[in-house]
Order: C-alpha cells, then sequence, then structure tokens
C-alpha cells in the first residue's frame, strides 16, 4: 500500500514538474507491462512482441518489465491496474475483456478503474467444421444444425467469453441451438475438433491454422464485414483471403472481432496516454509488427483517442446485449 | 526408419559449437533457476523468451529447452536436501530422497535421482523418435471424459496408499481439492470462494502451498527437533557419484515400470506431476517391503524422478504435433513458437523437419549435457548440508519467502506461505499426510473442468465414462487401483483365516 501511495505522489509530482517545465510526459522509471493472460496466450505474445519491438527499435528510453497477471479469466491484470492508480509507468495489455468481465463476473474493478489508450490490430473469428465433414457451406452446416437442436456441439475457450458469446449471437441470428462445451482455451478446442470430438468451433485464425494446414479442419466463413487479406495457400489452394464472409454464407452477423487492447490505470496524466499512444503507433508500423499481424492473420486497426473511445462504446453495447439476454449479468 | 534418418539429420543440425555452448548455457541458468523455489521453469523461460526472438528458430528452442532440462534438475536438488520442490513434478522426490539426506547419504540421493532423471528423460525421447507419427493420432483420441479418467487413475492409485489412514488422506486430499477452486472456474465463468478479496481472485498458487506446506514446515519441525541435520557428519566424494552410478542397474524393474508410466502420462494429458506422482505409488505398491518408503529408500527416490523427466521429454509430442502445452513451460514455449512464425500442428513435422529434428536430437544430447552438469554439482550441493543448521536454517526462511514472493510478486502469497507452513507443521504433527493435498491442488481442478465438460458432453450421463474402449479402460484400471487395497486386506484375511483353520 506504502508503495502505491509514494508512487502515486511521485506520479502526482511529476505531472506537476511536467506541467512546470511544459515538456512532454516520459516514464522515468522502468515501465511494467501488465499482461492479462498467462505466458503463452494470445494476449501475452501481443504485448511480448510489442516490447521486443519496442526495444529493437529503441521507442522508449526506460526499460520494460513484462509481468502475467493472468488469474480470473484476466481479471486479475484489471485490479491490479486499479491498485496502481495514478502511476502511469504500468501499461495494460488486454482484449475487449477490460469492459467485458466485469458484466459478467462479479470482480473488483470497473470499467473506469481503466484508462484508454489504443487498440492495435482485431483479432477475427471464423466458423470452422471437420476437415472431413460433409458441408460445403455455413448454410449447410447451420441447416444440419437447424434439424436437430441440441444435436451439435459447440466448443469454445471458456464460458461467457468471446466464443461462447458469438455462438449465442449465430443462434439467435439463424435459429440453430449448439450445446456449447467450454475448453480452457483455443488451442485445445482446436484439438478437439481435429480429433472429431465436437462439430464445431469458432476460434481465432492462429488458434486452428496448425489443424488447417493438415487438413484436419476447415473453415467455413469469417465474421468480417469483408473478406480477410490475401494470403499464401494453407490448405488444398487455399488461404485466409478465400474464405467467404458468414454474411454472405448465410448468417446474418456483419461482424464480430476482439480488439488487442492497451491500457493504463485511472487518473494518469493526460500527456501519459498520449505519450503511449504514439509509441504504439509506430510499432503498428514497423515491417515486425505487420509481418506478425499477417501471420496470425489479423486485421491491422490502430485505434487511439475518440476513435478508440468510440469503438468500446459500440463493442461494448453489442455484447452487454446478448450478456442481458442470456442472463449473465450479475447484479 | 524413415525418423532415423530425420534425427541423424536433426544431430547435424544441433550439433555445432554454438549449439552445445547454448545448451551449456541454457542446463546452467536452469539449474539455478530451479533451485530457487518459486521461481520455476516457466518463469525462467519466459525471462529468457524476448532474447530469443533474434535468434533462429532451431538455437532458441535449444536454449529453452536446455533451461527446462537444466530445472528439472534442479528442482530435485531441493527436494532432496531441504524438502522443498522447486517444481511441482519433483513433490515425490521429497518423500524419500528428504530422509536420506537427512541420513547423510545425500550424494547418493542426489546421484541417483540426476541418474535415473537422465534415463527417463532418454526413454521418452527414444520414443518421440520412434512414434512420433503413431502417438499424434493416438493423443487426438482423447476428450473430456479420457482426460478425467487418466486423472482419475492417478488419484486412485494414492488413495488407498501410504502409511496413514485412508480416512486422513481422503481429508488431506479434500483440503487439496476446495484449494484449487479457489478463482475464476472457466467452466461456469464465475468466481469462487474468493470472498470478495481481490487477492484471492487468481486462485492460491501451488508453489506458494508447497513452499510453505515443505519449506517452512520442515524448518519448524526441525527447529523443533534439535536444530541441526543428521547428514551434517557425511563425508563428501566425488567417488560416491560413481559408486551410486553403478548401483543403479539394481533397480532396473523400478526404471523400466517408471519410464513406461512416465511415458504413458507424458503422451496422454496427464503431465509430469501426475507421473511421479502415479509412480511412486506403483513402486511403493509393487515393492516387496512397502515399509520402507518415506523412510530413505533408494527407490523412492528413482521412481519419481524417472517417471517425471520420461513424462516432460515425451510431452514435447503433444506440443509440437497438436498444439497442446502439457505443462506451463511448454505453454510459454508454445507462445514462442508462434512468435518465431511456427505454428505448433500436424504439419510442424512435414513443414519444418529441420527444426523438429533439431530440437529431438537436442533433447538427447540436452539431457547428457544436463546429467554430466549436475552430476558434477553433487558434490557442491551435498557439501551445504554440512553448514551449521543455525546458519543454513535462516537462509532457507529467506529464500523460501523470496521464492513465495517472485512467484507472482504478491506481498499477500508470503503471508499464505507463512500459514501454509503452518499447517504443514500441525499436518505432520497429527500425522495426516501432505501428499494428496498438493496432488489434489495440482491435478484437482483439471479433473474438475474434465469432470464437467464431459457432463457437458453426454448432458448429464455418467455412461459417457464407459462410452468407448478407450475412456472404459481406463476408468476400470482407474477402479481396480481404487480398490485393490481393499481387496488385498480382503485376501489377506481369508487366506490368514485359512491357515487358522489347518494349524
Amino acid at each position: 500500500m506504502k508503495t502505491i501511495a509514494i508512487s502515486a505522489a511521485l506520479a502526482g509530482a511529476l505531472t506537476l514538474g511536467g506541467f512546470g517545465a511544459a515538456q512532454a510526459w516520459e516514464p522515468t522509471k522502468p515501465v511494467e507491462f501488465v499482461v492479462t493472460s498467462g505466458a503463452g496466450g494470445g494476449t501475452d505474445n501481443f504485448a511480448r512482441l510489442v516490447q521486443a519491438i519496442i526495444t529493437k527499435h529503441k521507442l522508449m528510453e526506460q526499460p520494460i518489465v513484462v509481468v502475467n497477471k493472468g488469474g480470473g479469466s484476466g481479471a486479475e491484470g484489471y485490479v491490479y491496474g486499479k491498485g496502481k492508480k495514478g502511476d502511469p509507468n504500468e501499461v495494460i495489455f488486454g482484449t475487449n475483456n477490460a469492459y467485458l468481465l466485469p458484466y459478467v463476473a462479479k470482480l473488483g474493478y470497473k470499467y473506469t478503474d481503466l484508462t484508454p489508450v489504443a487498440a492495435m490490430a482485431l483479432d477475427e473469428f471464423l466458423l470452422w467444421v471437420k476437415g472431413d465433414a460433409p458441408y460445403a457451406d455455413a448454410k449447410a452446416y447451420i441447416d444440419a444444425v437447424k434439424a436437430k437442436p441440441m444435436g451439435f456441439k459447440m466448443g469454445g475457450s471458456q464460458s461467457k467469453d468471446t466464443d461462447q458469446t458469438l455462438t449465442s449471437m449465430i443462434q439467435d441470428a439463424t435459429g440453430a441451438k449448439w450445446i456449447y462445451v467450454p475448453f480452457q482455451g483455443g488451442s485445445a478446442a482446436a484439438v478437439q475438433l481435429a480429433g472429431g470430438h465436437i462439430d464445431s468451433n469458432v476460434n481465432n485464425p492462429n488458434e486452428n491454422v496448425g489443424q488447417w494446414k493438415a487438413g484436419q479442419v476447415k473453415p467455413l466463413c469469417v465474421f468480417a464485414p469483408e473478406q480477410l487479406a490475401k494470403s499464401e495457400p494453407i490448405h488444398d489452394g487455399k488461404g485466409w483471403g478465400d474464405v467467404p464472409t458468414c454474411k454472405s454464407a448465410g448468417i446474418p452477423i456483419e461482424s464480430f472481432r476482439m480488439p488487442r487492447t492497451v491500457w493504463l490505470p485511472a487518473d494518469v496524466p493526460a500527456d501519459a496516454v498520449t505519450y503511449y499512444a504514439n509509441v504504439l503507433e509506430k510499432v503498428s508500423q514497423t515491417p515486425e509488427w505487420k509481418e506478425f499481424i499477417q501471420r496470425t492473420a489479423q486485421t491491422a486497426k490502430f485505434m487511439k483517442g475518440q476513435e478508440f473511445t468510440d469503438f468500446v462504446a459500440k463493442d461494448d453495447a453489442a455484447n452487454r446485449k446478448v450478456f442481458e439476454a442470456e442472463g449473465w449479468v450479475v447484479k | 526408419m524413415d525418423n532415423i534418418a530425420n534425427l541423424m539429420h536433426g544431430f547435424e543440425v544441433a550439433l555445432t559449437a554454438h549449439h552445445i555452448l547454448l545448451m551449456i548455457a541454457g542446463v546452467l541458468l536452469g539449474v539455478l533457476v530451479g533451485v530457487l523455489p518459486g521461481l520455476g521453469a516457466p518463469n525462467g523461460v519466459s525471462l529468457l523468451l524476448p532474447l530469443t526472438f533474434s535468434m533462429d528458430p532451431v538455437s532458441a528452442i535449444i536454449l529453452l529447452a536446455s533451461l527446462y532440462w537444466g530445472a528439472l534438475f534442479g528442482g530435485s536438488t531441493t527436494s532432496i536436501l531441504f524438502n522443498i520442490p522447486g517444481e511441482p513434478s519433483s513433490v515425490a522426490t521429497t518423500f524419500d530422497g528428504h530422509p536420506m539426506a537427512k541420513q547423510g547419504k545425500a550424494t547418493e540421493a542426489l546421484s541417483f535421482a540426476f541418474l535415473s532423471a537422465g534415463f527417463g528423460a532418454l526413454c521418452g525421447v527414444v520414443l518421440i523418435t520412434l512414434l512420433s507419427g503413431w502417438v499424434a493420432n493416438f493423443a487426438l483420441r482423447f476428450s473430456s471424459p479420457e482426460y478425467f479418467a487418466v486423472y482419475f487413475m492417478t488419484f486412485a492409485s494414492f488413495i488407498g496408499l501410504g502409511g496413514a489412514s485412508p480416512f486422513k488422506t481422503v481429508v488431506s486430499m479434500g483440503i487439496g481439492f476446495s484449494l484449487a477452486t479457489i478463482g475464476m472456474d472457466s467452466v461456469s465463468g464465475n468466481v469462487r470462494l474468493t470472498f470478495e478479496y481481490d487477492v484471492l481472485l487468481a486462485g492460491v498458487s501451488f508453489l506458494i502451498a508447497v513452499i510453505g506446506l515443505f519449506g517452512i514446515g520442515e524448518l519448524l519441525l526441525t527447529m523443533e527437533e534439535g536444530l541441526k541435520f543428521e547428514g551434517v557428519a557425511a563425508k563428501v566424494r566425488i567417488g560416491d557419484v560413481l559408486r551410486t552410478a553403478t548401483k543403479l542397474p539394481r533397480y532396473w524393474l523400478a526404471l523400466a515400470r517408471s519410464s513406461l508410466i512416465g511415458i504413458w502420462m507424458g503422451i496422454t494429458p496427464g503431465g509430469p506431476t501426475a507421473a511421479s506422482f502415479m509412480s511412486y505409488a506403483m513402486a511403493k505398491r509393487s515393492s516387496r517391503d512397502p515399509d520402507k518408503f518415506g523412510k530413505g529408500e533408494p527407490e523412492g527416490v528413482i521412481a519419481p524422478e524417472t517417471a517425471d523427466h520420461a513424462a516432460g521429454s515425451s510431452a514435447m509430442l503433444p506440443m509440437l504435433a497438436l498444439g497442446i502445452p502439457g505443462s506451463a513451460t511448454a505453454a510459454v514455449m508454445m507462445g514462442g513458437l508462434m512468435i518465431w512464425g511456427l505454428n505448433p500442428g500436424p504439419t510442424l513435422f512435414t513443414d519444418r523437419p529441420d527444426f523438429v529434428w533439431g530440437l529431438i536430437a537436442s533433447m538427447y544430447l540436452g539431457n547428457i549435457v544436463a546429467v554430466v552438469i549436475v552430476l558434477a554439482t553433487v558434490p557442491l550441493f551435498a557439501s551445504i548440508l554440512r553448514i551449521p543448521f543455525a546458519i543454513i536454517g535462516p537462509v532457507i526462511v529467506v529464500i523460501c519467502f523470496i521464492g513465495a514472493f517472485t512467484a507472482a510478486n504478491r506481498e499477500f502469497d508470503i503471508w499464505l506461505a507463512l500459514i501454509f507452513g503452518l499447517v504443514g507443521y500441525l499436518f505432520k504433527k497429527l500425522d495426516y499426510p501432505i501428499a494428496p493435498l498438493v496432488l489434489a491442488m495440482v491435478i484437482g481442478d483439471k479433473a474438475e473442468d474434465a469432470f464437467r465438460q464431459s457432463m457437458i458432453f453426454s448432458q448429464g450421463s455418467l455412461s459417457i465414462f464407459w462410452s468407448n474402449a478407450l475412456v472404459g479402460t481406463l476408468m476400470a484400471i482407474g477402479l481396480v487401483l481404487l480398490f485393490m487395497p481393499l481387496i488385498g486386506a480382503g485376501l489377506r484375511r481369508l487366506r490368514g483365516q485359512g491357515e487358522t483353520r489347518t494349524v
């Protein structure tokens, strides 16, 4: 507690000093990158790559320390951020769970305990079935599921998280009904589909690409407004760019994507937010970052300031609607 | 024999001076992080990961894998010397390893541990070399019910074990299960047993429990018994290491059985921790003299160490071929693979044969390098016990608390470790076994998830555990293991009656 008080006081003093000298804010001690997933998770890769790029291109003077606080589906990291109120040397990496988690579980933080900095990419969601499944397109599969309600199994990572939300949206939009099985992560859901233990999943490209290469799973459609960027062929001459959008394939969902987000604790100086947003924007322009985006078939989209806040508001409302309909919102 | 040719190619890739140096550096660093409780292999690998981004993938994985082997060996060192397991999978090594050290046989215990660990690891790698394709397909047949059956087998093999009453074992296991439930539940997405304390959100770390229960608990007992380790007077000679090595073949049966258990648990998702516990349980059960276990029986060191490392190395196969991380460390390495631009999955073997076979070849070399290095350190580590307890005791306390803090950088964990220390002391005084608690903590929540996922699969019907030959066989073995002590006792009673009649 004492250290927090001191660092908050220091931060305050620095801010005042900063105003006095009319200089832009810059970190004066090592910066901590708080990762809201376990080591090896998607958010972990994201944060460590950003760290590696910043170090390589010397975008920041101060050294960076990465810490994993992935407990409670990432809530541990956000609660930690709440405790660091006013400390601009704590940068928190996450997804849209930053503002969605407090709806579905009783946690020790609120969305207002965080200061939005930027979103760096949008991770895509695809509808996948087993490689040898008899469905040529998304419509054929949905029709089969509709014909046998609760006869098919949809797997996903965790409960009341993006995968289950999307499943619920598809159910609403099409009238199909699955048994949803929550696994520990996307890689488990990928292997379960390859082994034929579940009928479909809605994994991110990166989570299923290994199985797709081997022809064990195949994508039916992507939940994006337009088709993904062209890529090298992955299996059977087809690549990411050949996957039709779900809307065109008969599932009336315009778009479902997960932002890769960056936050600061509440009550930090506005200069600090601008500082990090600028550093991250430079990161997003490096060849290493572009290569990462392409390899993981995410969509490059850098958002900061008002654009990011607007995105959050829209995404929050869309997800909240599903949570309320499903009765997941905790009081 | 395509695989052999591939392996030879792998040796070509791995056998360069640069790579051997990386292996030595990795193993040394690994021993260091393994010896410090709390730091552990996953943390060590995450710390090194950014360094590897600029390396080529083969060198990077060789460095990280060597660090992993080193940490596994280092973890056993503290288990034996101070009763503090550096890694979850070396908990079972404390049962007999530490008593041996107390009797002045630290050199012997350490040498047995390292040699059998090396043997187990090599068995695991041989399996990967010969059966890679088959194993990957076999692992695909595993779903939640099969996972649960494997965990069930592990628990079942442990219940009827040990000198403590089975009821005390169940109580201890129950406490472990409830500790494992604290935090976010991934099946329902709800928060459990946190009582709205934010610090409990991430659950109670297994490492903290082990540092407290074993490390601090043991220190409290030692203080009560008169402030000294009995091993102080033991002489440490390098010859003892070699002498122990010649004794090892005598335990061929234990080595073979433990390797099999380890390999099995490595390719099914049981993992090294479950493997070492199960192997220890099986060694004790099949021993002619089970009462010796827990009092310094070499087989009680050999069995868990062999299985631990056999599982650790064979678990690399599901990671590479399927993309399922078998352990926390494997999860970090998988993250690394993705950043280096490799996608773990069935095609990794055909897409990047130089990488995969280079790694497999480095597993042979890395383990041999590791065994040589750690054996050379045995005299050094064993002499630590000759330092008077009044000096080494406080040092251990400090290391324990530093370890508790570094596990997650939380002050709360230090208090938690202290509480666990008192609990560990009480458990020993009241003759409650600690091992079942630890086992339940480590694989309890995985078993629970697997069970509940199975129930979702079957919509609530238990018949899913008999729904195919694989899961049915696993469950049957589990049930036999569970009831074997009862059956054994029943048989003995019958036989006893028979004898009295004939007299």
